[in-house]
């Protein structure tokens, strides 16, 4: 088993492994993504409160979901990698950095954009919006601490017990921020709470957040095929395979 | 195991008192930072009620994120800290020892100084009492996560800015029910609540922190 | 429903649309982002090579 797992593992084999699966979850992403996307816009009736606008949930919300889960992602890949020394899995959390981040960015400016008609400002310390700001910080410092460590390895341990330790915090701080926010805003009433949805609004939702967890799915595999490489540079399976292109 | 403890305990503390000034910068900015702000924006008592929970925090915070540096800075620069880690005595208890020892320089100083704020801020006589319980529960923490930090960023040059940024989010429930419980006793509320949350994250940082240390510093060492 | 009326999404259409446009320059940067990295590196690898044939070559 352990042995399975060291070769299953091992960076050769994963950058020859993961042609056909990126290849498929690729398509699989489109296709789904493009399905949400026409449920989304053209099938999904019009909401009583909140008109058009409500459309945005289509991105707003994968992209919250997915920035949490990559997150996840590389605390758990970042714990495999400190604990059993699995360079594959530290070079999956090192690679899942950059998209996680970029895409707590997208959560928070389409929130903000949604925020503008709902409550009539750009920004609004709401308590979801405050948490995606807080776990786009924690996007930043990992990326801060893993660029400022020369020596890729320590690096690697480094910013991932750093994941690590943002894992625990993040449920603390997310329920430290709900609590602050019904103390000062009991007057406005989250907007990004849907707790009874139509099912025709649902559909599409879930569909986009599997698109954008499929395309994450993608990305990751691409980056860290790219660190593969980088980072066994000087072995032969990278030369003979450099020579060949 | 405790003997390790309180000599290193001792130790520490030896070293800190024999350059005295280090230890009451961290003061002396506390104190700097708190009054800039009836200066930055208005001197009336009602004003200046209203922010002071947060302005006290949010100084108390900076001031032990600028010393948290001293925990292991000087250790890891002489190679005192290899020795350490080649000790029998387990890791955590050494790490246990060196962060209590920066908790007594500065986070207990800061709780002893921060009446004569709360005051500055005309805070009234409960909420300055509620204001030190705060910080008594509250300033372990820091140093406690703070010391993570510290014992990841140790080796990298110039790496004060970098640690501000991976240690300031986590500090942030901290802060929330730290000033938030000043606030609430200035109206004159239960602030049970919030003393019991900074008390559990004392027994949750107490137990883990340390831990997460002594992997962070192994890591630091392993270069 | 006409296309005029979908593209003005109720009077919305520069909230929804700008957060549709983000969206898509974010997932495009992803896709190019790591396309590039692969050229860099491989570039990269192959300078080493090149030189190290070099180095063989004058011995």
């Amino acid at each position: 088993m352990w042995n399975w797992i060291q070769r299953f593992s091992s960076p050769k084999h994963f950058y020859s492994m993961s042609v056909p699966l990126i290849k498929w979850l690729s398509i699989s992403a489109l296709l789904i993504g493009l399905y949400g996307l026409y449920l989304g816009l053209f099938v999904a009736p019009t909401d009583y409160q909140q008109g058009e606008s409500y459309r945005i949930i289509f991105i707003h919300v994968p992209a919250a979901w997915m920035s949490l889960f990559v997150y996840m992602v590389m605390a758990i890949s970042s714990g495999i990698g400190i604990i059993w020394q699995i360079r594959l899995a530290d070079m999956v959390a090192a690679a899942s950095a950059p998209i996680g981040a970029s895409f707590a960015f997208l959560a928070l400016v389409t929130g903000s954009l949604w925020g503008k008609p709902m409550w009539g400002a750009y920004w609004v310390w709401d308590a979801r919006l405050t948490s995606e700001l807080i776990l786009l910080f924690l996007y930043l410092g990992y990326m801060a601490l893993q660029s400022a460590i020369d020596d890729q390895r320590s690096a690697d341990k480094a910013s991932g017990l750093l994941a690590i330790v943002g894992v625990v915090n993040i449920p603390i701080i997310h329920y430290s921020v709900e609590w602050w926010n019904t103390l000062h805003q009991g007057a406005t009433v989250t907007k990004f709470d849907t707790p009874s949805m139509h099912i025709d609004m649902l559909i599409p939702l879930l569909l986009m957040a599997l698109a954008f967890k499929l395309f994450y799915a993608t990305i990751v595999l691409m980056r860290t095929r790219n660190e593969a490489l980088y980072r066994d540079r000087n072995r032969r399976w990278v030369r003979e395979l450099v020579e060949k292109l | 195991m405790l003997k390790a403890f309180y000599h290193l305990l001792v130790r520490d503390l030896r070293l800190a008192m024999r350059n005295r000034h280090e230890l009451i910068n961290p003061l002396i900015f506390f104190v700097l930072v708190v009054s800039l702000f009836p200066l930055a924006i208005t001197p009336t008592p009602d004003a200046l009620q209203a922010m002071a929970p947060g302005v006290i925090w949010v100084s108390a915070l900076l001031a032990v994120l600028l010393s948290l540096d001293r925990i292991f800075k000087l250790d890891y620069e002489d190679g005192s800290l290899d020795q350490l880690m080649l000790s029998p005595n387990p890791l955590m208890i050494l790490v246990l020892a060196k962060v209590f020892a920066h908790w007594l320089l500065t986070g207990l100083p800061l709780v002893i100084i921060a009446p004569l704020l709360g005051m500055f801020m005309s805070l009234p006589a409960e909420a300055i009492t509620v204001l030190i319980y705060s910080l008594l529960l509250g300033t372990p923490v820091l140093s406690l996560v703070g010391a993570i930090g510290v014992s990841l960023t140790v080796a990298v040059n110039r790496g004060g800015v970098l640690l501000s940024l991976i240690i300031l989010p986590l500090y942030i429930p901290i802060l929330i029910f730290g000033a938030n419980a000043v606030d609430v006793a200035m109206h004159g509320s239960s602030v049970k609540g919030q003393l019991l949350f900074l008390g559990a994250m004392l027994a949750l940082s107490l137990s883990l922190a340390p831990l997460a240390t002594a992997v962070a510093l192994r890591i630091t060492a392993a270069r | 429903m006409n296309w005029s009326e979908f593209f003005n999404m109720g009077g919305y259409a520069f909230y929804v649309w700008s957060s549709y446009a983000l969206a898509l320059v974010i997932i495009l940067a992803n896709i190019v982002s790591p396309l590039m990295q692969r050229k860099k590196v491989i570039k990269r690898i192959k300078r080493t090579l090149k030189r190290e044939q070099l180095e063989r070559e004058q011995l």
